[in-house]
Parts: C-alpha cells; structure tokens; sequence
C-alpha cells in the first residue's frame, strides 16, 4: 500500500474495523435520514404553495427530484469504488460497489416512475423517448448489468471485479444524464436548482426540496451501513471475528 | 371541503401524487428490509456450519483411526 495513505484509513479498510465503525454510524445516519426527511415532507406537502402553473403535481419534485440526484451521484460512488477495487484491490471498496449497486437501482426506479406519474398529467404521456428519459432508463440498465454480472459468478471476488469494470465504463452515462437536457432540448425541462447561483424557484418551495436531498443522502450512507455489514459477513465467514458474531447473536 | 379532505384531494392531482409518494416509501422499506433479512440468513448458515465443524471434529477425536474397507 503507498505510504502516502493515513494510517486510520489503511485500518478502517479492514473489514471487522469497518464492521464496528459502520455498526456505530448507521443508527445516526437513519436517525437523521428519517427526521430531515420528516421535515421535508411536512414543507413539501403541507407548508409550499400550490405551483401557478402545476397546481400541487408539483409536489412529486420532493421525491423525484432528490431520487434522481441520488442516482447519479450512487453511480458516482460505486464507479470510484469500483476503480479502487480494481487498482488497489481492496475488499472493502469492493464490497462498497457491489452493495450501492442496488440501492442506485431502487433510486433510478423511483425516479423513473414517480417522473412517469408527473409527465401523465403535465405532458399528456407517461413515458417519451426524450433524451433525459432516456439516458436514466439506461442508467437504471447499468446498475442491474453490475448486479446481474456480481451474482453471475460463482466467485464473489472475481464476480465483483468483473462488475466493478462495468461499473466502470458505465459512468460515462452520469454526465450524459446530467447535461442531457442542456445537449438535447428535448421534453424535459432544464434545471431549476442551481448550486452556485440563483435557483429559479421560490424559497418556500426550494427549503423542503434541500431537506429532502440530504435526507436522501444520509439514507444511502445507513442503506449502505447496512448492507456493507452483512456482505462483510457473508465474505468472511471462516476468521474468528465473523464467528464470534455469529456466537453472540446465537444467545440472544 | 375540509381542510384534511382539501389536503389528500391535492386539487385534482391526488391519483398522480399520492402513488408517487406510496412507489418512493414501498421500494426504501423494501430496500431496508431485504439486507436484515440476509443477515439473518448468513449467520444461520454460518452458525450450522460451526456446529457441523464440531460434530466432525468430535468425531475424529474418538475413533483415531478410520477402519479400511474390506476387500
């Protein structure tokens, strides 16, 4: 391992460390998850007016939006795990990938079809072949190629490096769901919420939609917590640290 | 129309709305559920075979050495 790496980083690789780490952050993570998430929703529905030219369809943005957000960016985070995977091969990047894989996919399937719910009656059609549109379907396409071909190999390991280089090829996809509606002015509309300058939606309608962004975000951090601790699990079964667990919970 | 009544009718829109918001809560519970459920799936199997380890080792420790069929 190249020594420019922090020692606390190296150990909190190894998998028991990261067990017990993940063990201790992912009831926090939830916690918040589900009260941002709360107070996002009780803005979103309750408090934000109705859209002037909308009505309250609207209000589907505070899932759809943030779940399309969380798409991109899982995609993002399983493509640089998936490299480190490959390059440094580390079993916990590799697990990483492999378990954000489907909670990207359940985010994409999510935006697809609550977008679907919004297009019915904005746009007169559920589903158009508009570049947006288009680019998130192959998107969610990706990630059920990484999990089909992870679970295609009778090896873990060699399955999630297999996957890991699709993954990796794949994330060319995020900037072209990103700036598809910039490249091709198809149907979709282009983006409201701008990071560095003014968003073009009011206040009340914006706080709500944030919320629920970070809400997702920490949702994915305890998902993944969650499901990195079981693959751990199940990859290490034979070491002691992985049996004394399995003793403990045996009692209870 | 009541206030609550005014709320869940989402001024028309609710058969749009509503599925949205039951789609985005029925695919993270599901997504919450499913690694408890393997979880407890892996340590059941890890479990039963620590035990079958030790039946096997029991076992070799009483009979030191294993009769040869006979011919």
């Amino acid at each position: 391992m190249a020594n420019w790496i922090p020692l606390w980083l190296h150990k909190l690789g190894s998998p028991p460390t990261f067990y017990r780490f993940a063990g201790t952050l992912q009831p926090w993570a939830m916690a918040l998850a589900l009260l941002l998430g709360a107070i996002a929703l009780y803005g979103g529905l309750v408090l934000a007016p109705a859209d002037y030219q909308q009505g309250d369809a609207f209000r589907i943005i505070y899932i759809h939006v943030p779940s399309a957000w969380m798409s991109m960016f899982i995609y993002a985070v399983m493509g640089v795990a998936s490299f480190i995977a490959l390059v440094w091969r580390i079993k916990l990047a590799e697990v990483v990938a492999m378990e954000s894989a489907p909670i990207g996919a359940a985010f994409t399937f999510i935006t697809l079809v609550t977008g679907s719910l919004w297009g019915k009656p904005m746009w007169g059609t559920w589903w158009t072949w508009d570049a947006r549109l288009t680019s998130e379907l192959v998107l969610l396409f990706l990630f059920l190629g990484v999990i089909g071909l992870y679970h295609a190999f009778e090896d873990r390991r060699q399955g999630a490096r297999a996957a890991a280089f699709l993954a990796i090829i794949g994330i060319i996809n995020v900037p072209i769901v990103h700036f598809s509606v910039n490249w091709w002015n198809t149907l979709h509309q282009g983006s409201t919420v701008n990071v560095f300058g003014q968003s073009k939606i009011s206040g009340a309608m914006l706080w709500p939609l944030l919320t629920m962004v970070l809400a997702t975000k920490f949702y994915y951090a305890a998902s993944l917590f969650r499901r990195v601790r079981t693959d751990l699990l199940a990859l290490e079964g034979g070491k002691d640290w992985v049996r004394k667990i399995a003793e403990e919970e045996a009692d209870r | 129309m009541s206030a609550l009544q005014h709320f869940f009718a989402m001024g028309g829109y609710a058969a749009y709305v509503w599925p949205a918001y039951a789609l985005f809560f029925i695919v993270l519970i599901a997504d919450t559920i499913a690694p408890r459920v393997r979880r407890q799936h892996v340590l059941r199997e890890l479990r039963a075979r620590l035990a079958r380890q030790q039946v096997r080792q029991g076992r070799a420790g009483s009979i030191s050495t294993p009769t040869p069929p006979s011919p």
